[in-house]
């Protein structure tokens, strides 16, 4: 898997975007960093230490951001938060108490006083506690006030998915459910270049994002990524494949196996066209249209339970748009409908062999 | 320590050899000896309360009692050093949280209780389990993800459960289970039977915003429920003292009375349950706050020393180990000799390899359940697509 995200990190370093969406405090700095940037070294980490390094730049870049949560002075229980204590001090890096739903909380208070607030859940898995917090408060409090409050610089990251056994608490993927919220963005990135550059748009992006980083990559996903200070545009998908038969959609972990399954389609002389989506809400349907007006065919893949993922939510958007186009009906290879299990993990994840399966029954549908 | 203070009332009546009941070895739970006349022992230390008299610090026992209680301590002990080694060895996958240090809590709670109160715990509960009279085979079972196990190998280490005994067990979501518990206290209230519910919990998930919602309504409500703060002193890395602003647990509840107990002494612990149970059943909730430390790290994958020194960890296993202290009890009233307590220690042992021999016989679940027990049948469950044919279960 790792030699595969390699790959997507070679291909990918040439699409890095430069474009700034934000007005952040600090203008001129940017323009220095992108004058550096050509002078600038890529180098090779996993996505964890790219997160650590987004986070660095966030509170150096910025002066009014903070990053806090359970153990994160301490490094965190994945060590994305090491050294940014020792480095930005115990004021702007801190632990938090045991109480998902007072960081969140405190989170949109601290960005409501137009700062950016970086708050951890340790696990997607615990963000439950803190579900109110953010459908009901953050996603709300623009719209509710007529603009004159919002909590825009908060940013919520969460490791979630898989990680080969890690349970009923520790491997859920509960991104639908944010994704059913309009006011806040959600974000997953698929690899350390991608992590590091859509982690620090989202925080510097005026809304509330929930991004969720892909545990199972943490360490396994290594790839080259640029040292300096980058930005990659939230709600643009990437074809990160191109393909005419068929076109697959995913997001985060998810994309590696299913580079995997095109990979193996190809041999079979299946052509897969794949895409990134990035940004889950608001997502980038015109990517995905474009590629099915071309391949006339759609398989989306995630790992959370199928019924009522964003897999639905894409599958009805392109029949509305491309009916006409379709020539199978949309394939989905999900997560299966029950609690995330612990001894049948293998059976529950939407694996290679069962996309691979799907690929070849939508061509041949 | 406080052990030097005793205040036996039948020192002549000690317990014969114990030799004999070793030769048989069909239980080691058997007691060594059937006496049960009265003993009294006091207190490490003294109870320190909040809005309520503290109990005395005498707390009657027998040698049987405390024979029972130095075996099953030890059998916990020896069960989580186990599991810590097939944790290593990979047998056991998932989240794990080992309970060594902390015995004296499921110990003592259960013997001032019966199996018609209820336990319910977070994922810490291997020892609690097994203290409601769970057994070895099922503990080793469910770790290992075995049909033999107590919630069928689809649960693991965070999800214990035993029914018949009032275990409403293992909940991963921390603080979770403390509203829970009041629920169950209302269902119990509602009976009429006099039994109450011990709601665990630890430090850190004092901090949790549910256990305070949850201890108004029960107040309010007068429910029988004992709310029991295990306070190892860290949630994760976090020392006690840097997540909470004031750390004595059992004033927390404010309007709620409260007793700070050495939960490294079985005995305190039995007696502040037994009084708390009483109180209760009189008058609505009660938090205890148990005393007490881990071992272990927090998971297996917490070396458990980076946050606190060694020195800490060592000190605590000299000075307040609650199998030594019991062993020292035991051996000062002559109530067995040093190698018989080491003798049920190696039985124990034993014991012990044989169930993991055993639950490694179990086999997996079958795959069709991954489907059962979502919904009462299994609608909802189907898988689609390529899914189906992958997974070949058959579908309730
Ligand atoms: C809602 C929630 N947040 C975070 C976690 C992760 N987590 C598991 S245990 C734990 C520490 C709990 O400490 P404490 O309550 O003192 O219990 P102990 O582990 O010491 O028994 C944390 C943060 C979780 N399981 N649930
Ligand atoms: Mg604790």
């Amino acid at each position: 898997m790792a030699s595969c995200l390699r790959r997507y990190g070679r291909r990918l370093s040439v699409s890095i975007c430069e474009k700034r969406e934000l007005s952040t405090a600090c203008e001129g700095q940017i323009i220095l960093q992108q004058h550096q940037q050509l002078q600038q070294t890529a180098k090779s980490m996993n996505l964890c230490s790219a997160i650590n390094q987004a986070l660095h730049l966030a509170l150096e870049t910025d002066p009014r951001s903070y990053v806090f949560g359970e153990d994160v002075s301490f490094g965190g229980v994945f060590r994305c938060t090491t050294g940014l204590t020792e480095r930005f001090g115990k004021n702007r890096v801190f632990n938090t108490p045991l109480c998902e739903q007072g960081i969140v909380g405190f989170g949109i208070g601290l960005a409501a006083m137009g700062n950016r607030a970086i708050a951890e859940i340790q696990f997607a898995d615990y963000i439950y506690p803190a579900f109110d917090q953010i459908v009901n408060e953050a996603a709300k409090f623009r719209y509710r006030s007529g603009n004159q409050y919002d909590c825009g610089g908060l940013t919520i990251r969460a490791p979630y998915g898989a990680v080969g056994h890690g349970g009923h608490y520790h491997s859920q993927s509960p991104e639908a459910f944010f994704c059913h919220v309009p006011g806040i963005k959600v974000v997953i990135p698929r690899s350390p270049l991608q992590a590091k550059g859509l982690l620090l748009s989202c925080i510097r992006d005026p809304n509330p994002v929930v991004f969720f980083e892909p545990k199972w990559l943490y360490r396994l996903a290594v790839e080259e990524v640029p040292e300096h200070d980058y930005m990659l545009p939230l709600s643009e998908a990437e074809v990160i494949r191109e393909g005419s038969d068929i076109t697959l959609v995913g997001w985060g972990a998810q994309l590696s196996v299913m580079e995997q399954a095109c990979t193996d389609a190809e041999k079979d002389g299946i052509s897969c066209e794949l895409i990134d989506l990035k940004t889950l809400i608001p997502w980038d349907r015109e990517t995905v249209e474009a590629s099915v007006r071309k391949t006339g065919r759609l398989l989306i893949s995630h790992e959370a339970p199928v019924t009522g993922g964003f897999g639905a939510e894409i599958s009805a958007s392109i029949v509305e748009r491309c009916f006409l186009r379709l020539e199978a009906p949309i394939a989905r290879v999900c997560g299966l409908d029950t609690p995330f299990p612990l001894v049948f993990e293998p059976f529950y994840m939407p694996t290679k062999n069962k996309i691979l399966d799907a690929i070849k029954s939508t061509v041949n549908y | 320590m406080a052990l030097a203070k005793f205040t036996s009332s039948s020192r002549s009546n000690l317990l014969k050899p114990l030799t004999t009941v070793f030769s048989t070895s069909d239980s080691f739970r058997r007691p060594i000896s059937t006496s049960t006349d009265p003993l009294t022992i006091e207190t490490s230390v003294p109870f320190t309360s909040h809005k309520c008299e503290p109990p005395s610090r005498s707390v009657e026992t027998t040698p049987q009692e405390l024979i029972s209680f130095f075996k099953d301590m030890a059998m916990m002990r020896r069960m989580e050093i186990a599991a810590d080694s097939l944790y290593k060895a990979k047998l056991i996958r998932g989240f794990c949280h080992l309970y060594d240090g902390q015995e004296a809590v499921a110990v003592g709670m259960e013997a001032a209780i019966t199996k018609k109160d209820s336990i319910i715990t977070a994922y810490r509960d291997h020892c609690t389990f097994v203290g409601r009279g769970g057994t070895l085979l099922e503990v080793f079972a469910e770790l290992m993800g075995r049909q033999a196990g107590c919630s069928k190998g689809k649960g693991g280490s965070m999800h214990f459960y035993k029914k018949e005994a009032g275990f409403y067990g293992g909940h991963g979501i921390v603080g979770a289970q403390v509203p829970l518990g009041c629920g169950l206290a209302f269902a119990q209230k509602y009976s009429k039977d006099e039994t109450v519910t011990f709601a665990l919990y630890g430090d850190g998930a004092a901090n949790q915003g549910q256990l305070f919602e949850a201890l108004n309504i029960s107040a309010l409500w007068d429910l029988p429920v004992i709310l029991v703060c295990e306070n190892n002193h860290y949630g994760m890395g976090t020392a006690e003292w840097r997540a909470a602003k004031s750390p004595a647990y059992y004033k927390r509840g404010d309007y709620v009375p409260g007793l700070k107990v050495d939960g490294m002494d079985a005995l305190a612990v039995k007696q502040a349950c037994k009084f708390a149970k009483e109180h209760v059943l009189r008058n609505g909730p009660i938090i205890l706050e148990m005393d007490t430390y881990r071992y272990h790290g927090h998971s297996m994958s917490d070396p458990g020393s980076t946050y606190r020194t060694r020195d800490e960890i060592s000190g605590v296993r000299q000075e307040r180990d609650p199998i030594e202290r019991i062993r020292k009890v035991i051996l000062a009233y002559d109530l067995a000799t040093e190698k018989e307590l080491k003798d049920f220690e190696k039985e124990i042992r034993k014991e012990v390899d044989q169930a993991i021999a055993q639950a490694k016989e179990s086999p997996m679940p079958e795959p069709s359940e991954l489907f059962t027990n979502v919904y009462v049948k299994g609608l909802g469950t189907e898988a689609f697509g390529a899914d189906r044919k992958e997974v070949r279960a058959v579908l309730p």
